[in-house]
Protein backbone atom coordinates (compact mmCIF):
# COMPACT_ATOMS: atom_id res chain seq x y z
CA UNK A 1 0.00 0.00 0.00
CA UNK A 2 3.18 2.08 0.42
CA UNK A 3 4.48 1.32 -3.32
CA UNK A 4 5.00 5.10 -4.29
CA UNK A 5 7.59 6.01 -1.19
CA UNK A 6 11.24 5.10 -2.70
CA UNK A 7 12.60 6.68 0.11
CA UNK A 8 15.05 4.29 1.81
CA UNK A 9 13.31 5.31 4.92
CA UNK A 10 10.45 4.31 3.04
CA UNK A 11 11.36 0.67 2.47
CA UNK A 12 12.28 -0.33 5.91
CA UNK A 13 9.58 0.85 7.27
CA UNK A 14 7.29 -1.15 4.45
CA UNK A 15 8.98 -3.75 5.82
CA UNK A 16 8.45 -3.26 9.44
CA UNK A 17 5.41 -3.13 8.36
CA UNK A 18 5.24 -6.58 6.55
CA UNK A 19 7.04 -7.94 9.65
CA UNK A 20 4.50 -6.52 11.71
CA UNK A 21 2.77 -9.38 14.24
CA UNK A 22 -0.51 -10.01 13.78
CA UNK A 23 -2.35 -7.72 16.71
CA UNK A 24 -2.95 -10.25 19.72
CA UNK A 25 -6.77 -8.56 20.32
CA UNK A 26 -7.77 -9.71 16.64
CA UNK A 27 -8.26 -12.80 18.13
CA UNK A 28 -9.86 -11.62 21.41
CA UNK A 29 -13.75 -11.51 20.42
CA UNK A 30 -15.40 -12.12 17.33
CA UNK A 31 -18.62 -10.49 16.25
CA UNK A 32 -22.01 -11.35 15.29
CA UNK A 33 -21.00 -13.46 11.87
CA UNK A 34 -17.74 -14.67 13.26
CA UNK A 35 -15.65 -12.44 11.73
CA UNK A 36 -12.45 -11.32 14.77
CA UNK A 37 -13.57 -8.19 16.17
CA UNK A 38 -10.55 -6.04 17.36
CA UNK A 39 -11.26 -4.20 20.97
CA UNK A 40 -11.80 -0.38 20.92
CA UNK A 41 -8.77 0.95 22.83
CA UNK A 42 -10.22 4.67 21.89
CA UNK A 43 -13.79 5.94 21.47
CA UNK A 44 -14.50 9.67 21.31
CA UNK A 45 -17.73 10.46 20.86
CA UNK A 46 -18.96 13.97 19.59
CA UNK A 47 -16.22 15.46 21.36
CA UNK A 48 -16.16 18.99 21.92
CA UNK A 49 -13.47 21.47 23.86
CA UNK A 50 -13.97 25.17 24.76
CA UNK A 51 -11.24 26.85 26.34
CA UNK A 52 -12.41 30.12 28.30
CA UNK A 53 -15.39 30.11 26.04
CA UNK A 54 -13.56 29.76 22.67
CA UNK A 55 -14.41 26.61 20.64
CA UNK A 56 -11.30 24.70 20.19
CA UNK A 57 -12.96 21.66 18.16
CA UNK A 58 -16.60 20.05 18.40
CA UNK A 59 -18.38 17.08 17.95
CA UNK A 60 -15.43 15.24 17.10
CA UNK A 61 -15.81 11.28 16.63
CA UNK A 62 -13.92 8.35 15.50
CA UNK A 63 -12.55 4.64 17.40
CA UNK A 64 -9.52 3.87 17.14
CA UNK A 65 -9.03 -0.34 17.68
CA UNK A 66 -6.06 -1.98 19.15
CA UNK A 67 -2.50 -2.10 17.52
CA UNK A 68 -3.93 0.24 14.95
CA UNK A 69 -1.75 3.22 13.90
CA UNK A 70 -3.75 6.66 13.63
CA UNK A 71 -2.01 9.96 12.54
CA UNK A 72 -4.19 13.45 13.27
CA UNK A 73 -3.43 15.84 11.24
CA UNK A 74 -4.13 19.78 11.32
CA UNK A 75 -2.92 22.90 10.72
CA UNK A 76 -1.51 24.94 14.03
CA UNK A 77 -4.38 25.47 16.81
CA UNK A 78 -6.93 23.40 15.03
CA UNK A 79 -6.67 21.06 18.43
CA UNK A 80 -4.69 17.98 18.47
CA UNK A 81 -2.25 18.49 20.90
CA UNK A 82 -6.13 19.38 22.94
CA UNK A 83 -8.06 16.14 21.38
CA UNK A 84 -4.69 14.35 22.77
CA UNK A 85 -5.02 15.30 26.20
CA UNK A 86 -8.64 14.78 25.86
CA UNK A 87 -8.12 11.01 25.10
CA UNK A 88 -5.83 10.50 28.13
CA UNK A 89 -7.99 12.33 30.66
CA UNK A 90 -5.52 15.17 31.08
CA UNK A 91 -7.78 17.56 30.23
CA UNK A 92 -11.80 16.85 30.92
CA UNK A 93 -14.03 17.52 27.66
CA UNK A 94 -16.06 20.14 27.19
CA UNK A 95 -19.38 17.68 25.58
CA UNK A 96 -19.49 14.39 24.61
CA UNK A 97 -17.69 11.55 25.42
CA UNK A 98 -13.97 10.03 25.93
CA UNK A 99 -14.38 5.80 26.58
CA UNK A 100 -10.28 4.74 26.93
CA UNK A 101 -9.56 1.27 27.22
CA UNK A 102 -13.39 0.46 27.84
CA UNK A 103 -14.04 2.65 30.64
CA UNK A 104 -15.48 6.58 30.15
CA UNK A 105 -12.54 8.75 31.29
CA UNK A 106 -15.77 11.60 32.24
CA UNK A 107 -16.89 9.22 35.08
CA UNK A 108 -14.30 7.40 36.75
CA UNK A 109 -12.68 7.99 39.55
CA UNK A 110 -9.19 9.52 40.04
CA UNK A 111 -7.62 7.21 41.46
CA UNK A 112 -9.29 4.44 37.99
CA UNK A 113 -8.19 7.54 34.96
CA UNK A 114 -4.30 7.32 36.92
CA UNK A 115 -4.63 3.24 36.42
CA UNK A 116 -5.57 3.57 32.69
CA UNK A 117 -2.72 6.35 32.23
CA UNK A 118 -0.54 3.75 33.54
CA UNK A 119 -1.54 1.83 30.29
CA UNK A 120 -0.61 4.51 27.92
CA UNK A 121 2.62 6.15 26.53
CA UNK A 122 3.23 9.32 26.25
CA UNK A 123 5.87 10.91 24.17
CA UNK A 124 6.12 15.15 23.30
CA UNK A 125 7.37 17.29 21.09
CA UNK A 126 9.68 18.35 23.45
CA UNK A 127 11.10 15.33 25.19
CA UNK A 128 9.71 16.76 28.61
CA UNK A 129 12.61 14.72 30.56
CA UNK A 130 13.70 16.13 33.88
CA UNK A 131 16.74 18.13 33.20
CA UNK A 132 18.78 17.25 36.24
CA UNK A 133 18.52 13.73 36.58
CA UNK A 134 20.10 11.36 34.84
CA UNK A 135 19.01 9.32 31.88
CA UNK A 136 18.27 6.10 33.82
CA UNK A 137 15.92 7.48 36.59
CA UNK A 138 13.68 10.02 33.84
CA UNK A 139 13.34 5.97 32.72
CA UNK A 140 12.58 4.14 35.83
CA UNK A 141 10.06 7.69 36.53
CA UNK A 142 7.93 6.01 33.37
CA UNK A 143 6.94 3.16 35.85
CA UNK A 144 5.25 5.94 38.36
CA UNK A 145 1.98 5.28 37.08
CA UNK A 146 2.09 1.30 37.74
CA UNK A 147 4.43 1.29 41.18
CA UNK A 148 4.40 4.23 42.65
CA UNK A 149 6.33 4.94 45.35
CA UNK A 150 9.55 6.99 46.74
CA UNK A 151 11.21 4.12 45.65
CA UNK A 152 10.80 4.81 42.14
CA UNK A 153 11.61 8.73 42.24
CA UNK A 154 15.17 8.04 41.37
CA UNK A 155 17.01 4.86 39.97
CA UNK A 156 19.18 4.93 42.97
CA UNK A 157 16.34 3.64 45.00
CA UNK A 158 13.97 1.59 42.22
CA UNK A 159 13.70 -2.42 43.00
CA UNK A 160 16.03 -4.29 40.66
CA UNK A 161 13.26 -5.09 38.48
CA UNK A 162 12.78 -2.03 37.88
CA UNK A 163 16.09 -0.98 37.21
CA UNK A 164 15.96 -3.98 35.11
CA UNK A 165 13.37 -2.75 33.15
CA UNK A 166 14.48 0.43 32.70
CA UNK A 167 17.76 -0.72 31.09
CA UNK A 168 16.08 -2.81 28.72
CA UNK A 169 14.21 0.08 27.40
CA UNK A 170 17.07 1.84 27.42
CA UNK A 171 19.15 -0.81 25.15
CA UNK A 172 15.96 -1.26 23.09
CA UNK A 173 16.14 2.73 22.06
CA UNK A 174 20.40 2.32 21.98
CA UNK A 175 20.95 4.22 24.75
CA UNK A 176 21.98 1.63 27.45
CA UNK A 177 25.71 3.25 27.42
CA UNK A 178 23.62 6.77 28.29
CA UNK A 179 22.02 5.33 31.67
CA UNK A 180 24.18 7.31 33.96
CA UNK A 181 24.43 10.66 31.93
CA UNK A 182 22.37 13.67 32.94
CA UNK A 183 19.54 14.12 30.63
CA UNK A 184 20.42 17.80 29.93
CA UNK A 185 23.60 16.71 29.01
CA UNK A 186 21.76 14.37 25.92
CA UNK A 187 21.49 15.62 22.17
CA UNK A 188 17.92 16.45 20.86
CA UNK A 189 17.67 13.12 19.26
CA UNK A 190 19.21 11.37 22.22
CA UNK A 191 16.67 12.96 24.44
CA UNK A 192 13.72 12.26 22.31
CA UNK A 193 14.56 8.70 21.88
CA UNK A 194 15.34 8.54 26.06
CA UNK A 195 11.85 9.75 25.84
CA UNK A 196 10.43 7.08 24.08
CA UNK A 197 12.03 4.25 26.82
CA UNK A 198 10.36 6.39 29.26
CA UNK A 199 7.10 5.64 27.30
CA UNK A 200 7.47 2.00 26.58
CA UNK A 201 9.23 1.25 29.65
CA UNK A 202 5.74 0.02 31.30
CA UNK A 203 4.89 -2.06 28.46
CA UNK A 204 2.24 0.29 27.57
CA UNK A 205 -1.28 -0.91 25.31
CA UNK A 206 -1.41 2.31 24.07
CA UNK A 207 1.49 4.89 22.45
CA UNK A 208 0.40 8.48 22.24
CA UNK A 209 3.08 10.65 20.59
CA UNK A 210 2.65 14.66 20.09
CA UNK A 211 4.43 15.79 17.26
CA UNK A 212 7.40 13.70 18.33
CA UNK A 213 10.08 14.91 15.68
CA UNK A 214 8.97 18.35 15.64
CA UNK A 215 12.37 19.78 17.37
CA UNK A 216 14.78 17.55 15.59
CA UNK A 217 16.34 17.99 12.68
CA UNK A 218 14.58 16.09 9.46
CA UNK A 219 17.57 13.03 10.03
CA UNK A 220 17.15 13.05 13.54
CA UNK A 221 13.11 12.82 12.94
CA UNK A 222 13.39 10.09 10.88
CA UNK A 223 15.22 7.93 12.96
CA UNK A 224 12.88 8.74 15.80
CA UNK A 225 9.79 8.01 13.91
CA UNK A 226 11.10 4.61 12.82
CA UNK A 227 12.56 3.39 16.29
CA UNK A 228 8.92 4.60 17.94
CA UNK A 229 7.00 2.68 15.27
CA UNK A 230 9.35 -0.23 15.09
CA UNK A 231 8.94 -0.61 18.75
CA UNK A 232 4.84 -0.01 18.67
CA UNK A 233 4.71 -2.40 16.19
CA UNK A 234 6.79 -5.11 17.14
CA UNK A 235 4.34 -5.20 20.62
CA UNK A 236 0.86 -4.39 18.90
CA UNK A 237 0.88 -1.28 20.75
CA UNK A 238 -2.07 0.91 19.47
CA UNK A 239 -0.36 4.47 18.24
CA UNK A 240 -1.61 8.03 17.79
CA UNK A 241 0.20 10.49 16.96
CA UNK A 242 -0.19 14.31 15.60
CA UNK A 243 2.58 15.34 12.81
CA UNK A 244 2.41 18.26 10.66
CA UNK A 245 4.37 16.23 8.06
CA UNK A 246 2.16 14.85 5.57
CA UNK A 247 4.52 11.97 4.41
CA UNK A 248 5.00 11.01 8.02
CA UNK A 249 1.00 10.36 8.73
CA UNK A 250 0.98 8.50 5.52
CA UNK A 251 4.14 6.43 5.89
CA UNK A 252 3.26 5.82 9.44
CA UNK A 253 -0.60 5.77 9.60
CA UNK A 254 -2.64 3.19 9.17
CA UNK A 255 -5.24 5.68 9.12
CA UNK A 256 -5.50 9.39 9.10
CA UNK A 257 -7.52 12.03 11.07
CA UNK A 258 -7.68 15.25 9.92
CA UNK A 259 -9.13 18.95 11.77
CA UNK A 260 -9.93 21.69 10.32
CA UNK A 261 -11.93 24.78 11.65
CA UNK A 262 -12.46 22.77 14.80
CA UNK A 263 -14.23 19.51 13.08
CA UNK A 264 -13.08 16.38 12.21
CA UNK A 265 -12.76 16.82 8.30
CA UNK A 266 -10.95 13.92 7.40
CA UNK A 267 -11.10 9.84 8.47
CA UNK A 268 -9.65 7.56 6.02
CA UNK A 269 -7.25 5.04 5.55
CA UNK A 270 -3.87 5.94 4.71
CA UNK A 271 -3.45 3.70 1.68
CA UNK A 272 -6.68 5.89 0.06
CA UNK A 273 -4.99 8.69 0.54
CA UNK A 274 -2.74 11.30 -1.58
CA UNK A 275 -0.40 14.17 -0.44
CA UNK A 276 -3.08 16.48 -1.90
CA UNK A 277 -5.73 15.27 -0.10
CA UNK A 278 -3.95 16.88 3.32
CA UNK A 279 -3.03 19.63 2.09
CA UNK A 280 -6.39 20.82 2.03
CA UNK A 281 -6.26 20.88 5.64
CA UNK A 282 -3.49 23.15 5.69
CA UNK A 283 -5.41 26.22 4.02
CA UNK B 1 17.99 62.53 3.87
CA UNK B 2 16.35 63.42 6.64
CA UNK B 3 17.74 66.80 8.39
CA UNK B 4 14.72 66.03 11.50
CA UNK B 5 15.54 63.78 14.33
CA UNK B 6 12.72 62.96 16.84
CA UNK B 7 12.58 64.87 20.55
CA UNK B 8 14.63 63.73 22.90
CA UNK B 9 11.62 63.72 25.31
CA UNK B 10 8.02 63.37 25.50
CA UNK B 11 5.97 65.95 26.38
CA UNK B 12 4.96 65.87 30.15
CA UNK B 13 0.74 66.38 30.16
CA UNK B 14 -0.64 68.17 33.01
CA UNK B 15 -1.96 65.03 34.77
CA UNK B 16 1.67 63.58 34.58
CA UNK B 17 3.49 66.41 35.76
CA UNK B 18 0.71 66.25 38.69
CA UNK B 19 1.88 63.39 39.74
CA UNK B 20 5.83 63.67 39.71
CA UNK B 21 4.86 66.69 41.70
CA UNK B 22 2.84 64.16 44.03
CA UNK B 23 5.79 61.63 44.26
CA UNK B 24 8.39 64.92 45.17
CA UNK B 25 5.99 65.66 47.78
CA UNK B 26 5.56 62.24 49.47
CA UNK B 27 9.38 62.27 49.50
CA UNK B 28 9.64 65.21 51.04
CA UNK B 29 6.68 64.25 54.09
CA UNK B 30 8.37 60.76 54.41
CA UNK B 31 11.65 63.27 54.92
CA UNK B 32 10.53 65.29 57.51
CA UNK B 33 8.42 62.34 59.22
CA UNK B 34 11.78 60.66 59.88
CA UNK B 35 13.57 63.86 60.97
CA UNK B 36 16.34 64.55 58.29
CA UNK B 37 18.03 67.23 59.05
CA UNK B 38 20.98 68.47 57.21
CA UNK B 39 21.96 70.33 60.33
CA UNK B 40 22.64 67.37 62.04
CA UNK B 41 24.23 65.42 59.21
CA UNK B 42 26.70 68.35 59.15
CA UNK B 43 27.47 68.65 62.70
CA UNK B 44 27.51 64.37 62.90
CA UNK B 45 31.32 64.02 61.48
CA UNK B 46 33.09 65.29 64.35
CA UNK B 47 30.67 63.15 66.68
CA UNK B 48 31.34 60.35 64.47
CA UNK B 49 35.47 60.96 64.85
CA UNK B 50 35.19 61.36 68.32
CA UNK B 51 33.33 57.87 68.80
CA UNK B 52 35.70 56.14 66.20
CA UNK B 53 39.04 58.02 68.22
CA UNK B 54 37.63 56.10 71.49
CA UNK B 55 36.44 53.24 69.86
CA UNK B 56 39.75 52.70 67.72
CA UNK B 57 42.36 50.28 68.44
CA UNK B 58 40.04 47.71 68.91
CA UNK B 59 40.37 45.64 71.99
CA UNK B 60 42.33 42.65 71.02
CA UNK B 61 43.01 41.27 73.90
CA UNK B 62 42.86 37.76 73.97
CA UNK B 63 40.53 36.93 76.49
CA UNK B 64 38.16 39.57 75.43
CA UNK B 65 38.97 37.39 71.81
CA UNK B 66 38.68 34.09 72.70
CA UNK B 67 35.18 35.65 74.92
CA UNK B 68 33.99 36.97 71.41
CA UNK B 69 35.22 34.64 69.36
CA UNK B 70 33.42 31.64 71.43
CA UNK B 71 30.04 33.95 70.75
CA UNK B 72 30.39 34.39 67.15
CA UNK B 73 30.18 30.66 66.65
CA UNK B 74 27.13 30.54 69.01
CA UNK B 75 26.18 33.30 66.58
CA UNK B 76 26.67 30.77 63.66
CA UNK B 77 25.51 27.93 65.34
CA UNK B 78 22.16 29.66 65.62
CA UNK B 79 21.97 30.78 62.19
CA UNK B 80 23.30 27.56 60.47
CA UNK B 81 20.27 25.72 62.65
CA UNK B 82 17.78 28.01 62.13
CA UNK B 83 18.32 28.26 58.73
CA UNK B 84 18.65 24.82 57.95
CA UNK B 85 15.72 23.39 59.95
CA UNK B 86 13.40 26.66 58.24
CA UNK B 87 14.89 25.16 54.66
CA UNK B 88 13.70 21.93 55.23
CA UNK B 89 10.53 23.03 56.91
CA UNK B 90 10.00 25.49 54.05
CA UNK B 91 9.41 22.74 51.19
CA UNK B 92 5.89 21.21 52.33
CA UNK B 93 4.71 24.16 52.58
CA UNK B 94 5.77 25.90 49.63
CA UNK B 95 4.10 22.65 48.48
CA UNK B 96 1.01 23.70 50.06
CA UNK B 97 1.14 27.35 48.78
CA UNK B 98 2.18 26.73 45.23
CA UNK B 99 -1.02 27.43 42.85
CA UNK B 100 -1.88 23.95 41.11
CA UNK B 101 0.51 21.39 42.75
CA UNK B 102 -0.97 19.65 45.40
CA UNK B 103 -3.30 21.41 47.04
CA UNK B 104 -6.30 23.31 46.51
CA UNK B 105 -6.76 27.25 46.04
CA UNK B 106 -8.25 27.99 49.19
CA UNK B 107 -5.39 25.88 50.71
CA UNK B 108 -2.66 27.90 48.61
CA UNK B 109 -4.28 30.84 49.96
CA UNK B 110 -4.53 30.74 53.67
CA UNK B 111 -0.81 29.32 53.56
CA UNK B 112 0.42 32.11 51.32
CA UNK B 113 -1.23 34.33 54.16
CA UNK B 114 0.43 33.18 56.51
CA UNK B 115 3.72 32.94 54.72
CA UNK B 116 2.91 37.04 54.38
CA UNK B 117 2.42 37.17 57.91
CA UNK B 118 5.98 35.30 58.97
CA UNK B 119 7.51 37.42 56.59
CA UNK B 120 5.95 40.76 57.62
CA UNK B 121 7.14 40.74 61.33
CA UNK B 122 10.55 41.26 62.04
CA UNK B 123 12.89 38.88 63.32
CA UNK B 124 13.73 40.79 65.87
CA UNK B 125 10.01 40.70 67.34
CA UNK B 126 10.04 36.76 66.34
CA UNK B 127 12.79 36.73 69.38
CA UNK B 128 10.95 38.92 71.78
CA UNK B 129 8.23 36.31 71.11
CA UNK B 130 10.37 33.16 71.21
CA UNK B 131 12.65 34.42 74.54
CA UNK B 132 9.04 34.84 76.40
CA UNK B 133 8.13 31.24 75.48
CA UNK B 134 11.29 28.86 75.69
CA UNK B 135 13.33 31.66 77.75
CA UNK B 136 16.59 33.52 77.74
CA UNK B 137 19.36 31.97 75.47
CA UNK B 138 20.56 30.66 71.84
CA UNK B 139 17.32 28.48 71.38
CA UNK B 140 15.07 31.57 70.98
CA UNK B 141 17.05 32.88 68.74
CA UNK B 142 17.06 29.74 66.71
CA UNK B 143 13.36 29.45 66.88
CA UNK B 144 13.09 33.09 65.46
CA UNK B 145 15.40 32.23 62.88
CA UNK B 146 13.69 29.05 61.85
CA UNK B 147 10.45 31.16 61.30
CA UNK B 148 11.93 33.71 59.49
CA UNK B 149 13.22 31.63 57.17
CA UNK B 150 9.96 29.39 56.28
CA UNK B 151 8.74 32.74 56.12
CA UNK B 152 10.74 33.90 53.11
CA UNK B 153 11.82 30.21 51.63
CA UNK B 154 8.04 29.10 51.77
CA UNK B 155 6.93 32.08 49.48
CA UNK B 156 9.81 31.74 47.29
CA UNK B 157 9.70 27.96 46.69
CA UNK B 158 6.53 28.24 46.17
CA UNK B 159 7.03 30.83 43.36
CA UNK B 160 9.60 28.94 41.94
CA UNK B 161 7.84 25.58 41.80
CA UNK B 162 5.01 27.61 40.12
CA UNK B 163 7.22 28.91 37.72
CA UNK B 164 9.13 25.15 36.47
CA UNK B 165 8.20 24.26 33.24
CA UNK B 166 5.35 21.90 33.05
CA UNK B 167 6.09 19.90 30.29
CA UNK B 168 8.19 17.23 32.47
CA UNK B 169 5.33 17.03 35.26
CA UNK B 170 2.59 16.80 32.28
CA UNK B 171 4.66 13.61 30.57
CA UNK B 172 4.72 12.10 33.97
CA UNK B 173 1.22 12.53 35.02
CA UNK B 174 0.69 10.81 31.59
CA UNK B 175 2.04 8.13 32.82
CA UNK B 176 -0.48 7.54 35.82
CA UNK B 177 1.98 9.04 38.58
CA UNK B 178 0.20 10.56 41.36
CA UNK B 179 0.71 14.46 41.90
CA UNK B 180 2.94 13.73 44.99
CA UNK B 181 5.25 11.13 42.72
CA UNK B 182 4.94 14.02 39.48
CA UNK B 183 5.84 17.06 41.96
CA UNK B 184 8.67 15.02 43.34
CA UNK B 185 10.06 13.81 40.17
CA UNK B 186 9.62 16.44 38.05
CA UNK B 187 8.40 19.83 39.94
CA UNK B 188 11.36 19.79 42.69
CA UNK B 189 13.94 18.85 40.93
CA UNK B 190 13.43 21.73 37.96
CA UNK B 191 13.44 24.03 40.45
CA UNK B 192 16.41 22.74 42.76
CA UNK B 193 18.75 25.67 41.36
CA UNK B 194 16.31 28.21 42.75
CA UNK B 195 16.02 26.11 45.89
CA UNK B 196 19.87 26.35 46.55
CA UNK B 197 20.16 29.75 45.87
CA UNK B 198 17.45 30.89 47.65
CA UNK B 199 18.80 28.97 50.70
CA UNK B 200 21.83 29.86 50.47
CA UNK B 201 20.76 33.52 50.22
CA UNK B 202 18.52 32.58 53.26
CA UNK B 203 21.53 31.78 54.95
CA UNK B 204 23.35 34.98 54.58
CA UNK B 205 20.17 36.64 55.86
CA UNK B 206 20.29 33.98 59.03
CA UNK B 207 23.96 35.30 59.95
CA UNK B 208 23.25 38.44 59.16
CA UNK B 209 20.32 38.54 61.68
CA UNK B 210 21.49 36.57 64.64
CA UNK B 211 24.48 38.98 65.18
CA UNK B 212 21.79 41.27 66.51
CA UNK B 213 19.06 38.95 68.03
CA UNK B 214 21.37 38.85 71.15
CA UNK B 215 20.04 42.85 71.61
CA UNK B 216 17.34 41.10 73.05
CA UNK B 217 18.81 38.34 75.11
CA UNK B 218 18.38 35.41 72.15
CA UNK B 219 21.92 34.37 71.93
CA UNK B 220 24.78 35.06 70.25
CA UNK B 221 26.91 38.14 69.54
CA UNK B 222 24.41 40.86 70.10
CA UNK B 223 24.69 40.69 73.26
CA UNK B 224 28.26 41.63 73.64
CA UNK B 225 27.73 44.62 71.08
CA UNK B 226 25.01 45.62 73.58
CA UNK B 227 26.50 45.85 76.56
CA UNK B 228 29.89 47.43 75.01
CA UNK B 229 27.85 50.38 74.30
CA UNK B 230 26.03 50.26 77.81
CA UNK B 231 29.39 50.49 79.80
CA UNK B 232 31.16 52.68 76.72
CA UNK B 233 33.77 50.15 76.50
CA UNK B 234 33.71 51.23 72.47
CA UNK B 235 37.19 49.35 71.91
CA UNK B 236 35.38 46.16 72.60
CA UNK B 237 31.84 46.87 70.60
CA UNK B 238 34.38 47.58 67.87
CA UNK B 239 35.78 44.50 68.15
CA UNK B 240 32.86 42.59 67.71
CA UNK B 241 31.32 45.43 64.81
CA UNK B 242 34.51 44.02 62.55
CA UNK B 243 34.16 40.32 63.86
CA UNK B 244 30.48 40.73 62.53
CA UNK B 245 31.42 42.41 59.15
CA UNK B 246 34.16 40.02 58.62
CA UNK B 247 32.28 37.15 59.37
CA UNK B 248 28.87 37.65 57.37
CA UNK B 249 30.69 38.81 54.41
CA UNK B 250 32.96 35.91 54.41
CA UNK B 251 29.79 33.95 54.84
CA UNK B 252 28.38 35.66 51.42
CA UNK B 253 31.56 34.79 49.22
CA UNK B 254 31.48 31.22 50.57
CA UNK B 255 27.36 31.32 49.92
CA UNK B 256 28.37 32.47 46.22
CA UNK B 257 31.10 29.92 45.77
CA UNK B 258 28.90 27.52 46.70
CA UNK B 259 26.21 28.44 44.69
CA UNK B 260 28.56 28.72 41.43
CA UNK B 261 29.99 25.45 42.19
CA UNK B 262 26.75 23.46 42.63
CA UNK B 263 24.04 25.05 40.24
CA UNK B 264 26.33 26.89 38.06
CA UNK B 265 25.53 29.86 36.01
CA UNK B 266 22.39 28.85 35.83
CA UNK B 267 19.08 30.33 38.06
Amino acid sequence: MRASHSSTTSLVTDLSLKSRPAPKTQVASTGALGVPVAPVDIEASCVSKTFAGTPIFSDVSFRLVRAEAVALVGANGTGKSTLLRCLMGLLPVSDGRVVLLGQDTGTTTHAALRGLRARIGLVSQKHNLVPRLSVLSNVVHGLLGQRPGLRHWSHRFAPEASRLDAMQALEKVGLADLALRRADRLSGGQSQRVAIARAIVGAPEILIADEPCASLDPAAGEDVMDLFFQLARENGVTVVFTSHHIDHALRYGDRVLGLAEGRLRLDATAASLKPADLRGLYD
Amino acid sequence: MTDATPPRYDRVSAVGFLGYAAGVALIVWCLNGAGFSLEKVTTSPPRFADFMSRAWPPNLEPSVLERLGWKMIETLQIAVAGAVIGVILSVPVALLAARGLVAGGWINQVTRTILGFLRAVPDIAWALVFVVAVGLGPFAGMLAIVVDTVGFCGRFFADDMEGTDKGPAESLAATGARKIDVVACATIPAAMPAFISTSLYALEKAVRSSTILGLVGAGGIGIELKVGFDLFDYPTAMTVILMIAVVVIGIEQISGWARNRIIGTER
